[in-house]
């Protein structure tokens, strides 16, 4: 059920797009009106998501520190594991999200007779999604292409790198692959794994779907509608330009490729895909480990929290430490004799 | 409630159906409703301790009660469920983290076996974010747009007295260790969520007993344990006494002594039970050896804070102690001893919730070194491990490691200061210098990895004894392997609940290996002037 209803809504999303864009005069609504509505929900979306994330504060410097604090001259401090200073936060950030450290040194724990538990390294998610993220973001740059006229230089040298294997007519990307194997792996991760199968949502299942069809759709485009290119790099143009044009033919794949990309902008800000933006955010990650030093500021910090007070304290108990030599502030009641009993000094023999 | 025996526990642990083991639920958690039996879950709070404070200014703690978790009533307020999801909301715009954490799992699952609580039970529900989901499908039922339409196709519940039962399960099956947070792409935090699911649970008097308790006699006494100042002062006398006899030195202790340069403060189980109370020695001793200007303080004669496992406004209570203290002997700083949580809350909360510090603190300056502790800069507060590596460093302290001879010792990193801190390299400096070899456990069970003793946050209490056998497995499973290789014989620490929790746990999964405090082994081996020691072939333990 839970992966089924994704390749529902996909099948569907297709055959609507498919069929819809083919009827006179609908290539306008699918070409036009559908991308710019996704576009707009996605960009006020995501707009909407931060600001609600930013509304609340972070009352107090929680960092999960992964080395050693800094702290005495001859210890060594891990200025990425526990950075003290701006600059280390950025450095933590950098390797957190450009590397995906904590899925690299990720293991795999087993019970086994005894009871003994064994972890050993286990990267497989760590590859998967670095070659899905990556694969990803060329793919992004690549598609500038589409938009952009002038075509900037340094997107002809992304394309050169990325067709050097040089197999098929016209060449495959190697990162067409990779992202379609990288989905793959990690829809079928989701299968395998039983920690993860158990506990996948149709949340987690559909995304992947979507963004295979999308890089399938994609794929196909290249090959079925070479003839066409130059009617789409017009629309897209217009699109950017906010002067949309369909001139002449373009095949339902393209529209069906272009309404799969709407959807994934439509589900993106309201969904997970949102860790994007929030792993900057994450407090465990993005403070700096210098909370003795620096004073951090919680804004609903509430000063009429007070401890149980030590008057009452010794209110409570003044007599018995008074009888035995533990100095309190004020003396007993008059008929005593305070003086003495307060200044008396604990005999050590 | 029993214990089964270790060989029963052994099988049931590899060889039982779990999720751990490779058995697949065939349910889904959401239609699994959780059953309360003896021994599955912690003593409710009492109403009275309830009742007190609740009394206290500033604290909050209503709808105190008698009731039971294996009742199907468990008599909550009629206008529950409103205050449960105000709460949510309140929560939500005080906590970035909540937010943050609640909308970008992409549950990926690498948290998933990261967790002792999985590990040794394999209830799914243990799997870190399977945790966080329990709170996470409340928040999308009731909080998103897409949960409210899309309901459980999204991934989104409604809540019900089932869901909260549930949230009382498993927010006492987490010890807020933090190790699946170093484990996740997104640092979230699954002691965060349990951290807000047992607020949210008190805000309908709904809490457990071997916490409140604590907070409750902190409050009024000052310790967790409720020792009043004249026992509190005793105990540490009598424990200075053992020393005196032991190594023949006169020690000079002091109590709410105005004028002292420094203020002492540690978790009072140090002052009374064992193995803790040779920690305690080690302090006395080693402050004297060095004529430490310092003193205790029966007032704030605690520092653990049990708070934390609470709710923040009580956390911030108990801890305004030590500044009030600090302020009225007019200390220049405090010198913090060896405890876990409590330096989650002196290193990441103290300065937050009750700076600025009083007008007679100083920055921290080691009488004996000169060194200023620059990392304590504001908050005045330094870790009895730095003190001494520090003086280590300087030359300060003279050992003689034979002295530790009977001890083949390995380190247990605890949860907080490991992860909540980065204290991991200074006890590891000490310990090098105090006895002549010691062995680490596997790579993946220490430093930022290391395992929870499986009874912290106030889950060291015995009606929960097989689950605190289970949850801190995987630890003593680590330490079994050095006690094989190596044959080790002790585990050092420097946390005073893992003192009490890991001697339980390591009595049962592998017996004949002792626990001690970092400053017990410190002070066997120093040497001091004018020392006229009897043969001490156990140091501090050794019985005159
Ligand atoms: C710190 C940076 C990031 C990390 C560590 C990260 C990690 C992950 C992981 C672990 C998955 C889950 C794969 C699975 O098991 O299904 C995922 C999915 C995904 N991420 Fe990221 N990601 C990051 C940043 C980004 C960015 C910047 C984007 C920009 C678009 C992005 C887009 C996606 C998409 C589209 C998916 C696939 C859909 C899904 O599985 O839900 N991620 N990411
Ligand atoms: S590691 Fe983080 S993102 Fe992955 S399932 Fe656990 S909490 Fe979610
Ligand atoms: S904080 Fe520790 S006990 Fe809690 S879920 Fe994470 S790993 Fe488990």
């Amino acid at each position: 059920m839970k992966y089924s209803f994704s390749f529902l809504v996909v099948i569907a999303l297709a055959l609507i797009a498919g069929v819809g864009s083919q009827i006179p005069g609908m290539g306008y609504f699918f070409g036009v009106v559908i991308p710019y509505l996704a576009f707009a929900i996605f960009l006020g979306g995501i707009i909407w998501r931060i600001v609600y994330w930013a509304k609340s504060p972070v009352p107090f410097s929680i960092q999960t520190t992964r080395g050693q604090m800094k702290s005495l001259d001859f210890i060594k401090h891990s200025r990425t594991g526990a950075p003290d200073t701006n600059a280390e936060v950025v450095g933590r950030m950098a390797l957190e999200v450009l590397t995906f450290r904590p899925l690299f040194y990720n293991t795999k724990s087993e019970l086994r007779e005894g009871p003994k538990i064994t972890y050993e390294s286990s990267k497989w998610l760590w590859l998967f999604a670095i070659v899905f993220h990556y694969s990803f973001l060329v793919i992004l740059l690549r598609h500038l292409r589409l938009f952009l006229d002038p075509v900037p230089v340094w997107i002809g040298w992304i394309e050169f790198w990325d067709g050097l294997l040089q197999i098929g007519a016209p060449t495959w990307y190697i990162t067409d692959v990779t992202l379609l194997l990288a989905v793959v792996l990690l829809f079928s991760r989701r299968l395998v794994n039983r920690h993860v199968r158990y506990l996948s949502l149709m949340n987690d299942y559909f995304p992947l779907v979507l963004l295979f069809s999308i890089a399938l759709s994609g794929i196909l485009m290249r090959y079925m509608l070479r003839s066409d290119i130059v009617n789409i790099k017009e629309l897209l143009v217009g699109l950017v330009t906010l002067h949309p044009v369909i001139n002449g033919h373009i095949g339902a794949i393209f529209y069906i490729h272009l309404t799969f990309i709407s959807a994934l902008l439509v589900c993106f800000p309201f969904s997970k895909l949102m860790h994007a933006g929030g792993v900057f955010l994450s407090p465990t990650l993005n403070m700096r480990n210098n909370t003795r030093a620096v004073r951090h500021i919680n804004p609903w910090n509430d000063p009429n929290i007070k401890p149980h007070s030590y008057a009452d304290y010794e209110d409570d108990f003044r007599e018995s430490m008074i009888d035995n030599g533990i100095p309190v502030e004020k003396g007993l009641p008059p008929k005593d004799e305070p003086a003495e009993a307060g200044a008396e000094k604990k005999a050590e023999e | 409630m029993s214990l089964p025996k270790l060989e029963e526990l052994s099988q049931s642990v590899w060889q039982g159906p779990s999720l751990s083991t490779g058995a697949i639920p065939t349910k889904e958690w959401m239609d699994t409703p959780v059953t309360f039996k003896p021994g599955g879950y912690a003593y409710p709070a009492k109403k009275e301790k309830l009742e007190y404070l609740d009394s206290q200014p500033g604290l909050n703690f209503p709808f105190a009660r008698i009731w039971s978790p294996e009742e199907d009533d468990w008599l909550l307020p009629d206008n529950w469920k409103d205050i449960i999801l105000k709460g949510l909301a309140e929560r939500l715009d005080k906590f970035r983290s909540l937010k943050i954490f609640m909308d970008c799992c992409v549950r990926c699952g690498a948290c998933a076996d990261k967790c002792h609580f999985f590990l040794g039970t394999g209830d799914p529900r243990n799997m870190p974010v399977m945790r966080a989901e329990l709170l996470r499908s409340v928040y999308r039922g009731e909080f998103t747009l897409a949960g409210k339409i899309l309901g459980r196709l999204a991934g989104g519940r409604k809540m019900t007295v089932g869901v909260l039962k549930e949230w009382f399960m498993y927010a006492y099956q987490c010890t807020e260790c933090r190790r699946c947070s170093i484990f996740c792409p997104y640092g979230i935090d699954t002691a965060e969520i349990t951290i807000i699911l047992r607020e949210l649970l008190y805000s309908v008097g709904i809490g457990i007993n071997w916490v409140i308790e604590p907070v409750s006699n902190s409050t009024k006494t000052g310790n967790h344990m409720g020792l009043q100042p004249l026992p509190f002062r005793d105990n540490i006398a009598f424990l200075a006494e053992d020393v005196e006899n032991l190594t023949g030195v006169k020690l000079d202790v002091s109590f709410n002594r105005k004028g002292a340069e420094i203020l002492f403060v540690t978790p009072s189980a140090d002052a009374f039970a064992e193995p803790g109370i040779y920690t305690c020695m080690g302090y006395l001793l080693l402050f004297n050896a060095l004529g430490l200007d310092y003193t205790w303080s029966t007032y704030a004669s605690e520092g653990g804070n049990f708070g934390l496992f609470t709710n923040n406004e009580a956390m911030k209570a108990l801890n305004g102690k030590m500044y009030a203290e600090a302020e009225r002997l007019g200390v220049k700083y405090i010198l913090g001893g060896e405890c876990g949580h409590m330096w989650r809350v002196v290193h990441q909360y103290m300065d937050t919730m009750n700076g600025k510090t009083p007008a007679n603190m100083e920055v921290p300056v080691s009488p004996i070194t000169g060194t200023v502790f620059n990392n304590a800069a504001s908050t005045k507060v330094v870790h009895i491990t730095e003190f001494t590596a520090d003086l280590i460093k300087h030359n300060k302290l003279n050992f003689d490691t034979s002295r530790n001879s009977h001890v083949r010792a390995t380190w247990h990193d605890s949860c907080n200061p490991a992860r909540a801190m980065g204290i991991i390299e200074e006890p590891r400096y000490v310990l090098d210098h105090v006895v002549d070899k010691w062995w680490e456990m596997p790579e993946n069970t220490i430093r930022e990895q290391t395992f929870c003793c499986g009874s912290g946050t106030g889950l060291n209490t015995d009606e929960i004894m097989e689950l605190r056998m289970r949850s801190g497995l995987p630890r003593a499973n680590a330490v079994k392997h050095v006690v094989d290789q190596h044959a080790v014989n002790t585990l050092a620490c420097i946390c005073a609940i893992d003192r009490a929790t890991l001697t339980s746990l390591v009595d049962y999964w592998t017996p004949g290996v002792t626990v001690c405090g970092l400053t017990e082994l410190v002070a066997n081996a120093l040497v001091q002037k004018g020392e006229n020691r009897v043969d001490m072939p156990e140091g501090l333990r050794t019985m005159v």
